[in-house]
């Protein structure tokens, strides 16, 4: 592995090292982990991070006179202010804690849903997104009667732009859509999306679960008006994640989950609702999650995001070419800007079947419809191959990858 | 043969590739492979057994007090698995298949592949191979 690391924009070989499960073996094989798409491994910082508050800091926050409280709240907003910086937000009160993206997008279609849409009103969306980003929205337009409205993309996997630009109208009432496909790799324009939902005066949500991990994103820069992500994508704790909005929109919105932490006052007859962020905060958080998250950034900045992106690029390149050289082997989503996830069907086989043996011989991919059912209907496929790739793997372990596909095809044809 | 004897029969079969992988899954493939394809007539909706990821077709009669399988799949590992479960439980009585243990599985070093969460439909074709036994059993009291 030694010898071609020379010329790396960092040491990919110490990288590892703080990587624990790197070197675990799995199937008698030394794991190869091309699944960080679906799952980032954790740095020893972060597993410190959270191993430390459990042994040190534990106190609920928020609430308590006492030292540990006081403390460990101090250290729950510093991870607010952590990922505020990561996301170039303008307010700490704009990083909002969930649960995962997931919970960020129900929020948002929730909350907006309940407050702005009627019927006869339209959410557009893409072809590309994930379920978690199309289910929310459909429940939304199927309680309020309004339409969900979906952006098509081409066939090597980037949006019609010049449709988008149709969809967009006095009915719309949203734009969700995905910063980097997590099938496709697709990067979507969303800095442009944005500016033109802008002009006609939309809001837009953008799903980053797949784009933090990858590259640097700055909120303010793309205006986005929701920005959500996933802590344990970004090399943190599962668990938690963040909702990004602005200032006026999170005023503007409603709790969505109600509860302790989340009002000023409580009478029988009425509650007012707590400031920014804590009227979206109901209950005790997941405060491990926070500041395991806080110390995932900490980890990433002390990589740089740059040199993350041009490493990923470099190993994207590399394992195009060789998977493009396998006979038969078709990979799905070919845009031009592409961040390091490659899916890929091979003629006459299942996904499902290759998985299984490159899992034999210690590799881990990703196989099926990958939470983009409708994806996968507009390529007629069942499913796909997935392997994506984060900044501690190497061209070593893709050229494993391959070794392990042409066994897998010379097995089951 | 007994059901427990097919699934010895099984385990033997297996035991020759000891812990290699490889012959196992070769094997495996071999079996899909040579599993008769279910009647066309009877690989419909209706008859699909959904896994997450790869699809099952499973197809059930009663002949002579006995129920007999039929079964495909579109992922060949898969349906490899199909094929030792029709070979273990196919033309037995509705009780004796509703009292098949099936341990061969563990025994032969597949037992991943009948993990509640794998997405194969497997599990939940043993659970239909049941069923279907039930309803013929009850059918005939």
């Amino acid at each position: 592995m030694n010898s071609t690391i020379k010329d790396r924009v960092f040491d990919v070989v110490s990288v590892r090292e703080s990587f624990p499960i790197l070197s675990k073996k799995v199937n008698g094989k030394t794991l190869v982990y091309l699944d960080s798409g679906a799952t980032a491994q954790k740095p020893q910082t972060v597993i410190d991070a959270v191993d430390n508050y459990y042994r040190n800091q534990n106190a609920n926050i928020h609430r308590g006179v006492h030292t540990l409280s006081q403390d460990v709240t101090v250290a729950y907003e510093n991870a607010r202010a952590t990922i505020q910086n990561y996301l170039n937000a303008k307010y700490p009160h704009e990083i909002i804690f969930t649960s995962g993206t997931t919970e960020s997008i129900n929020l948002v279609a929730s909350s907006l849903g309940k407050k702005f849409v009627q019927a006869g009103d339209e959410i557009i969306i893409s072809a590309m997104e994930h379920h978690s980003n199309i289910l929310p929205w459909q429940v939304v337009c199927e309680e309020k009667g309004a339409v969900l409205k979906v952006i098509p993309i081409s066939e090597k996997g980037e949006i019609l732009l010049e449709e988008y630009k149709k969809l967009l109208s006095s009915k719309t009432k949203m734009v969700a859509i995905t910063h980097i496909s997590n099938t496709l790799g697709t990067i979507n324009p969303v800095k442009q999306i944005v500016e033109l939902a802008h002009e006609k005066g939309i809001p837009v949500l953008i799903d980053g679960a797949q784009a933090v991990p990858h590259q640097k994103v700055d909120v303010q820069g793309l205006d986005a008006d929701f920005y959500c992500f996933s802590g344990h994508k970004l090399f943190g704790p599962t668990g938690v994640g963040i909702l990004y909005g602005k200032e006026k929109w999170l005023n503007e919105l409603p709790p969505y989950k109600v509860g302790g932490g989340t009002i000023k006052t409580v009478t029988f007859e009425k509650t007012v609702y707590a400031d920014l962020p804590l009227k979206f905060e109901a209950g005790t958080p997941h405060i491990a999650g926070g500041i395991g998250l806080a110390a995932a950034i900490d980890y990433v900045n002390s990589i740089g995001l740059e040199n993350i992106k041009e490493y990923e690029k470099e190993l994207l390149h590399y394992a195009t070419e060789k998977l493009s050289a396998i006979s038969g082997l078709k990979i799905i989503g070919n845009a031009k800007e592409k961040a390091s996830v490659i899916s890929f069907v091979i003629e006459g086989l299942h996904p499902l079947d290759i998985g299984t043996i490159l899992d034999k011989l210690g590799i881990a991919v990703r196989t099926g419809h990958h939470c983009t059912q409708p994806l996968m209907e507009f390529y007629c496929i069942p499913g796909t191959v997935r392997a994506s790739f984060a900044f501690y793997n190497t061209k070593e372990e893709i050229d494993l990858l391959i070794a392990g596909i042409e066994k897998a095809v010379k097995m089951l044809k | 043969m007994t059901i427990e004897e097919t699934e010895k029969e099984i385990t033997e079969e297996f035991e020759l590739f000891g812990d290699e992988w490889e012959g196992k899954y070769e094997h495996l493939i071999d079996l899909g492979r040579s599993l008769p394809m279910i009647d066309v007539t009877y690989k419909t909706d209706d008859k699909l057994i959904k896994g997450c990821q790869s699809k099952v077709w499973l197809h059930s009669e009663m002949k002579d007090g006995k129920v007999i399988f039929t079964a495909d799949s579109d992922a060949i590992i898969t349906k490899g698995i199909v094929a030792l479960m029709i070979r273990v439980l196919s033309n037995h009585t509705p009780d004796e298949i509703i009292n098949a243990q099936l341990g061969f599985i563990d025994k032969v070093g597949l037992k991943e592949h009948l993990s509640p969460t794998r997405a194969n439909g497997l599990v939940s074709m043993i659970k239909q191979m049941k069923m279907d036994s039930l309803a013929y059993k009850t059918k005939n009291i």
